[in-house]
């Protein structure tokens, strides 16, 4: 009797943090409603986490005896696990934000895999079906938990390098194998009778330890460029996980917000390799290095450079500038120095625009969260479809630390290893000047005709440094005008 | 009365189902430029594996059983709290040439509206 109330008080929480999920999400569609939608999300989880602590009113038989320690430890771990996690996401970089979401994405995973464990360990599962399904989430979660580590550590630049051995496809593989068979394996133990040749508890841990190096030998040889995509599927994967165990914990809340997440993470995945014109499995299984390695230049024309301050008086003369930025302003930390010199021009009657490639920066969006920590309004920021064709009739296009996502070799060249991603028309302004710090090729290692055309001058120098002369040059130019 | 859930083959099928589907959609929507707050904000969507956790960390009946429910309850907690703070963060940046911004934390001078010309 005594257990009725909290049992429907936790069902109607689940069920609220739920819609709350959905809703949040759905208001999330929009700039306008996106940030009350984080809210919304958040007041769901905020119940749906109290709610759970009546949980202790209808504990196991075996469990009961340790209710008191166990509750004190679900607060200690809430509180640290929460508060750690809280104050790193306040202080981080917004250029740093790929690798905490991965970071916080093995999380989930490893938590979804830790319940799994418990339920292993402590024989719970009730049949075969529910058996399953817990090692299936159990795997998920274990490999999205190695991976979004590795995934974090190459972002991070703790790992440098892509990591690529002969064979390697083939093992893992093998050890993809290995670690169903042994799943399998535990299923026939534990439901079937088959006397184990390994005793049991060695071979949850031997399942764990194969699921988990899984993880880290699959990341291990994606390059840096692709871990986006890399951290979509991961945060797929976790959802899945969270899914999965919701349905052994019987807690459909658990199964509705992890399948709404492994849903939106699939799409999300599909997306941004459409916008890199490559498929998953390509991103997976191949190395985007390996490919770039050829050589392909038989570009004509010469590279210009100018002055930054020439630069920055002729767009002040122009009616219409299109700026493209890209990682490499991220790097200069040049974004409040280009939203500074965007003000002057608009003060002086220009035009100005920026157009955004969905793959500009380190995961799909990042430039536009940067771009608005500068504090540029969204409605000046334009994604590739919405503004490609504006460029030919447009005086000035502003490329600035951005390369293979305005290189028309994707359009031309179908022997370049980006052929058919789609690209920001740069190349189509009448005037075009690319800000760099130097000759160098962008992340596909390849040239980029752009810069030889005979309407684009090059600005060598770091992005913020050129940024501020093309500042001083204007108010020197507004100070004369004055005078 | 009976308030236990109990949720089993099919049923969970269709769920699934249901909830695959409201994500594809729901997901479908949000236009490109807020596809890295989308991330985290799925992400932190996903932290309600807390909740698992704290439900095995209940019913944990041995040391074993506690400390990877521990683990379990630990993790949750900082993917929820993580993936809210960095989504609520990003998201208050978006702003409109007619709006102040709703959070200037950062201390960064931003003069005040853009002039048209």
């Amino acid at each position: 009797m005594l257990t009725i109330i909290p049992q429907l008080i936790i069902g109607a929480t689940d069920l609220a943090a739920a819609f709350l999920f959905m809703y949040g999400l759905q208001r999330m569609s929009s700039p306008v409603t996106a940030p009350s939608g984080i809210m919304v999300a958040g007041v769901g989880m905020l119940v749906a986490v109290l709610a759970s602590f009546l949980y202790a009113f209808d504990v196991s038989e075996t469990a009961k005896p340790h209710l008191m320690v166990n509750v004190v430890l679900a607060f200690i771990a809430l509180i640290l696990g929460g508060g750690v996690a809280w104050w790193s996401g306040k202080k981080v970089a917004m250029t740093a934000m790929p690798q905490m979401v991965a970071l916080y994405n093995g999380m989930g995973g490893g938590a979804a895999g830790a319940i799994a464990a418990v339920e292993l360990f402590g024989n719970k599962a009730d049949g075969v079906t529910q058996l399953v399904v817990t090692l299936l989430g159990a795997l998920i979660g274990a490999v999205s938990l190695s991976g979004s580590l590795i995934a974090w550590a190459k972002l991070d630049r703790v790992i440098k390098k892509p990591l690529q051995v002969r064979g390697q496809q083939a093992f893992n593989g093998l050890i993809a194998l290995v670690t169903l068979g042994v799943g399998g394996y535990i299923v026939l133990v534990t439901e079937f009778g088959v006397a184990p040749l390994i005793a049991m508890p060695d071979l949850i841990y031997l399942f764990f330890g194969c699921a988990l190096a899984f993880g880290i030998l699959m990341t291990l040889p994606i390059g840096g460029a692709d871990m986006p995509v890399v951290i979509s599927i991961y945060n797929a994967f976790t959802g899945l996980a969270v899914g999965l165990e919701g349905f052994v914990l019987q807690n459909p809340a658990l199964m509705i917000a992890g399948m709404v997440v492994g849903a939106a993470g699939m799409l999300l995945t599909l997306l941004m390799a459409k916008a890199m014109n490559r498929s998953v499995s390509n991103i997976l299984f191949t190395n985007f290095g390996a490919v770039a390695k050829h050589k392909h230049s038989d570009i004509k024309g010469s590279l210009k450079p100018v002055e930054a301050s020439d630069a920055g008086i002729f767009m002040r003369y122009a009616s219409t500038v299109i700026i493209v930025p890209g990682y490499g302003l991220a790097i200069s930390q040049g974004q409040q120095k280009l939203f500074e010199f965007v003000k002057l021009l608009q003060a002086a009657g220009v035009g100005v625009k920026f157009a955004v490639h969905p793959v500009a920066g380190r995961m799909p969006g990042q430039m536009d969260v940067l771009l608005a920590e500068a504090g540029v309004p969204y409605d000046l920021i334009f994604q590739l479809e919405d503004i490609n064709d504006e460029f030919e009739n447009t005086d000035v296009a502003l490329v600035i630390g951005a390369n293979d996502v305005v290189n028309p070799a994707a359009r031309t060249d179908k022997s370049s290893p980006i052929f058919g991603m789609p690209i920001l028309n740069a190349d189509k302004a009448k005037k075009v000047y690319v800000v760099k710090r130097g000759d160098g090729k962008g992340y596909a290692g390849i040239q980029n005709a752009l810069f030889y055309g005979d309407n684009c001058d090059m600005v060598y120098g770091d992005a913020q440094a050129v940024l501020v002369k093309m500042i001083e040059a204007v108010r020197g130019l507004g100070l004369s005008a004055a005078a | 009365m009976q308030f236990t859930i109990a949720i089993s083959g099919f049923v969970a099928l269709y769920i699934f189902m249901l909830a695959a589907f409201a994500g594809w959609v729901i997901i479908g929507h949000v236009p490109a430029i807020l596809h890295t707050p989308l991330m985290s904000g799925s992400n932190f969507v996903h932290g309600i594996v807390v909740v698992g956790g704290i439900f095995a960390l209940l019913n944990a009946s041995n040391v074993l059983e506690q400390a990877i429910g521990f683990f379990a309850v630990l993790l949750g907690a900082g993917n929820a709290a993580g993936g809210f703070a960095v989504t609520h963060r990003m998201l208050a940046m978006f702003q409109t040439s007619g709006h102040k911004p709703a959070h200037a934390k950062h201390g960064h001078a931003r003069a005040g509206h853009p002039k048209k010309g």
